[in-house]
């Protein structure tokens, strides 16, 4: 008899486990989990593919700065305390 | 010399267009934190631009021991400190599932948790991979659309790229709840754009 080092997930759990996944937050025990998991099926590979690119895309979305009046307000600070 | 250290040298001699671009480029992520600390918009910015003030009050006594960002964030989350409410992580943002349960097998299924066959998520197309101009448009606004916390985790670290230690710092959050938020968040937003998706 074998015994498995891991441990069935469904993919409902899976879902809940992909940052814990990505971030190295789980144990080897659960990591083999996962990646035997995603061996085999299709819908929740699909779902790892879509958070991946969905979290590189976030890295060039443009997010709002301080308005015109904070920045024109700072830099006239910055021009007063060099001089 | 490291580039951090040229950037101060270029401050302290009053550069004012590198000045103006450290304030354009770390701003976004400074009003993110400010957020989590304060209620509204107003005080968020005022929060940022109190911290820039005391960046430049300080600015002759940095010494380089940390980097020039982290101490400018250090700045302002003690800014943000003395003006903020001080709740705890709003435990809404935490709890629940991040995949609507409908879309998987009932308990009684032979494959229990498993994904319905008519609702696994499918492969986005090869033209999908590359984001449109409409799905960005859409990424953008539900980015805007999170819960404060969940933004300002999800931001932080996909949008501006901090690492997950210096954001629970920033947040005042532990690893666990940090991590928590940044799946919630994301698994918002991927469930928003798997709905635009073509």
């Amino acid at each position: 008899m074998t015994t498995p080092s891991t441990r069935d997930v469904s993919c409902q759990e899976l879902v809940e486990l992909l940052t814990d996944y990505l971030e190295g937050a789980l144990t080897s025990d659960e990591v083999a989990s996962v990646e035997h998991h995603l061996a085999l099926c299709s819908g929740c590979a699909a779902y790892l593919d879509q958070l991946r690119m969905m979290i590189e895309a976030l890295g060039s979305v443009t997010v709002k700065t301080l308005s015109d009046d904070s920045l024109d307000e700072l830099i006239e600070v910055f021009r007063g305390l060099v001089r | 010399m490291t580039e951090d250290e040229g950037l101060v040298d270029r401050l302290r001699a009053g550069d004012e267009a590198a000045f103006a671009a450290v304030v354009r480029d770390w701003s976004p992520a400074m009003l993110r934190v400010a957020h989590a600390h304060v209620r509204s918009h107003a005080t968020a910015e005022e929060v940022v631009q109190e911290a820039w003030l005391g960046v430049l009050r300080g600015l002759r006594l940095f010494e380089g021991r940390a980097s020039l960002r982290t101490w400018v964030f250090r700045i302002l989350v003690n800014t943000a400190r003395r003006r903020g409410r001080g709740d705890a992580v709003v435990m809404a943002e935490l709890a629940g599932p991040t995949v609507d349960p409908d879309r998987f097998r009932g308990a009684d299924d032979r494959y229990p948790g498993g994904w319905r066959e008519d609702s696994a998520p499918a492969w986005w197309e090869p033209e999908a991979r590359v984001l449109s101009a409409e799905l960005w448009a859409v990424l953008t606004q539900a980015l805007t659309e999170l819960p404060e916390r969940q933004r300002a985790v999800v931001e932080l670290r996909d949008v501006h790229g901090f690492p997950a230690p210096e954001v629970c710092d920033l947040l005042d959050l532990t690893p666990q709840n940090q991590r928590v938020l940044l799946h919630r968040g994301r698994a918002r937003l991927r469930s928003i754009l798997e709905v635009a998706a073509p």
